[in-house]
């Protein structure tokens, strides 16, 4: 992975969006340059007595020198919304990047912009930035209940109907196929939000015989199928048995037990860390993009950056052959 | 000379547009390796040239449609930079891409935007129209990798007293240092107006004008538009006939015509042209004034070739900063500021200096 420069930065201010969603106001050290819609900040955060960092959208371009995140509070976090959440205004903070791994293709003849709940981070900034191109674009934000849109009042007042918002509470759901089948040739949706719903769109963009680049998702491999729960990796190569906290990736355990594995993106993108499944006696929670629809059925593979297995445990086999 | 880069958010020339076809051309414009191509629907598509994967340049690789095909591992990107295939897997890491940079086709030339592409406006193209629109003629060529720093051009180009010495005997003369000028500048560009009133026309002009024992009314007035781009609009017109109140009937009168992209710190692309609006169906002069400017060994152009090279070589091996500066470079000091004001708006006000590790964490 790239070596990370961090800088210094200190929380200038924090807001609640929503009842579990925060607004942190981040001013680096030195000016920083603005950044372009999709660009994710890396945060260092301390989970219990370990340092980690975590990754958070950009809400704007930071044109004014302030980068602006918005944080939800998870009950399964693995830690960083619990500190993100924890931290005052005035806190010293470490930063790198902003990176973009999601970034926004102009000149379009179109776009379709879906946020399900805290995904609307990177597709706020996206949305102002097409709305002041003046490209055709909309925006589909679904969330639970009202209390639950974060941003959607000062986005409305700033694109106007080009959003369109969608509640769990009033039995609204997002067209998919309407909405890209409306779409024209060449234009190209951005998605970002829960696991089954960039699942969805893809399903939905493929069925459309829309070419696969058009369609943009960022992975963060944070949400799947089930909840995280604890489970059993079995190596009978290495006559191994080893326990995945709820809270820590199996590609994290399997390395602090001491099994070699190699690994780039931590996102479930890259396929580097994936190994072979040899039986599994619960539900593999497949959360990666690597592997095609059809691949995660057979069950054959599975990415351990980001899947999990729930209901019971797994028995795998690793690329180590030294003994 | 300043020498604080040069700003992104800008529109370079990057090819003359009758060179790019459907091969990969490969080109380093601003630090930044570029590969073009033409589109099936005869748009110019410019992409990063270095594989999302291993860096190999993709200008090494092949054309398959409007997709550049990586000539290593066979990933797949489309004109807009989006990875469209990757090998031994079903589906495409989301996160694979070059960058696309934005390109306009104008006054012949294919002009890239290196810089934010939100802000890539074709309205910003520099004015270069002499280049294309009549009553002008003229045929030029480009200076590729040429080894000096742009600004150097820039220089050689906002102060022609040089010609004096530089390109004695065809287009120099003494006429040239005796004779007052005048800088004036808007917000982007700068102008050097010199008028040498009744001389002897040095040999270029004199032949050209063909009315030989005439004195002339020499004019050169040179327009900058930052960040790169120059037009002189010079000539004669025979003395006294009111060129300079603007009746140039009795004259002939042409454009140099530059436009300049850094291509690193110490060398650049320098597309140049000469066009003229006298005799403009006469072939075999659009053809004798380009290998004058060029080919013939000791042409005006290949003059201040060897000039700026030496220069940048001499920079490079005893740098004195600054340089010293005349009245002369009243032009290119003014040009300079507005280049590095273009440089200053697009760049944080501080560089990041200090990059700090945070305590107890660990680098990724």
């Amino acid at each position: 992975m790239a070596p990370t420069d961090w800088l210094p930065a200190r929380l200038r201010a924090t807001r609640a969006l929503t009842p579990d969603i925060r607004l942190l106001e981040i001013e680096p050290s030195s000016r920083a340059a603005p950044a372009p819609p999709g660009s994710h900040l890396g945060v260092a955060v301390m989970i219990g007595e370990r340092p980690d960092t975590r990754s958070y959208s950009l809400i704007d371009s930071g044109v004014d020198g302030v980068y602006r995140i918005a944080v939800k509070r998870l009950p399964d976090s693995r830690g960083g919304s619990a500190y993100m959440h924890g931290l005052e205004p005035g806190a010293r903070l470490s930063i790198s990047g902003p990176r973009n791994h999601f970034g926004l293709t102009l000149g379009r003849p179109g776009y379709l912009l879906v946020a399900g709940g805290i995904g609307i981070t990177p597709l706020h900034a996206m949305a102002l930035a097409l709305h002041q191109a003046g490209a055709p674009f909309r925006l589909l934000y679904a969330a639970r209940t009202r209390q639950d849109l974060a941003l959607a009042d000062s986005l409305q007042a700033r694109i106007g109907d080009r959003l369109e918002v969608f509640l769990d509470e009033e039995k609204r759901r997002i067209d998919l196929a309407g909405a890209i089948a409306d779409l024209a040739p060449g234009a190209e949706a951005y998605i970002c939000g829960p696991f089954g719903m960039m699942e969805a769109a893809r399903r939905a963009w493929a069925e459309a015989g829309r070419p696969p680049q058009g369609l943009r998702f960022e992975t963060f491999g944070t949400g799947g199928r089930h909840a995280a729960e604890p489970f059993t990796v079995r190596i009978p190569r290495l006559s191994r048995e080893i326990e995945v906290p709820r809270n820590q990736t199996m590609l994290e355990a399997l390395e602090a037990a001491g099994i070699g594995m190699i690994h780039d993106c931590r996102r479930g993108e890259c396929g580097l860390c994936t190994v072979k499944i040899l039986e599994a006696d619960g539900t593999v929670d497949h959360r990666d993009v690597f592997f095609s629809e059809a691949q995660k059925a057979t069950n054959a593979q599975l990415c351990t950056c980001v899947s999990r297995v729930v209901g019971g445990g797994i028995t795998i086999d690793t690329a180590d052959r030294a003994g | 000379m300043s020498d604080k880069g040069f700003p992104l958010n800008a529109w370079y020339a990057a090819a003359w547009d009758h060179e790019i076809g459907r091969a990969l051309t490969p080109r380093r414009i601003c630090d930044k390796d570029v590969v073009l191509y033409r589109r099936t629907d005869g748009a110019v598509a410019a992409l990063e040239d270095a594989c999302w994967h291993r860096l190999m340049p993709l200008s090494l690789g092949h054309l398959r449609g409007d997709q550049v095909m990586c000539g290593y591992h066979g990933l797949v990107f489309d004109a807009t930079g989006r990875c469209t295939f990757m090998p031994a897997q079903e589906t495409i890491n989301p996160s694979a891409c070059v960058r696309a940079f934005p390109a306009v086709e104008r006054y012949r030339l294919i002009w890239l935007w290196m810089g934010d592409p939100a802000l890539a406006d074709p309205d910003l193209v520099p004015d270069f129209h002499w280049n294309s629109d009549a009553p002008w003629v003229g045929e030029g060529g480009t200076f590729y990798s040429l080894k000096c720093n742009y600004r150097l051009v820039i220089d050689n180009l906002m102060d022609l007293t040089h010609e004096t010495y530089v390109h004695a005997g065809s287009i120099g003369d003494d006429a040239i240092t005796r004779s007052p000028f005048e800088v004036t500048h808007t917000d982007t560009c700068v102008t050097v107006e010199r008028w040498m009133e009744n001389i002897e026309p040095p040999p270029f002009w004199a032949r050209n004008l063909g009315k030989p024992g005439h004195h002339v009314d020499r004019w050169q007035i040179i327009r900058f538009e930052a960040p790169t781009v120059v037009a002189g609009d010079v000539g004669v017109a025979i003395t006294g006939t009111g060129a300079r109140q603007g009746d140039r009937s009795q004259g002939v009168n042409g454009f140099f015509l530059a436009a300049i992209t850094p291509e690193t710190a110490t060398s650049c692309h320098y597309f140049w042209n000469f066009v003229r609006s006298w005799r403009t169906d006469d072939e075999e002069l659009t053809k004798s004034l380009n290998r004058a400017h060029v080919n013939d060994g000791k042409g005006v152009y290949d003059q201040d070739h060897d000039v700026l090279e030496a220069q940048q070589r001499a920079i490079d091996r005893q740098p004195r900063q600054p340089f010293y500066n005349l009245n002369i470079d009243a032009g290119s000091l003014w040009a300079h500021r507005l280049i590095d004001g273009m440089i200053a708006r697009e760049s944080p006000s501080e560089t990041r200096t200090s990059e700090t590790k945070p305590v107890g964490v660990a680098a990724e």
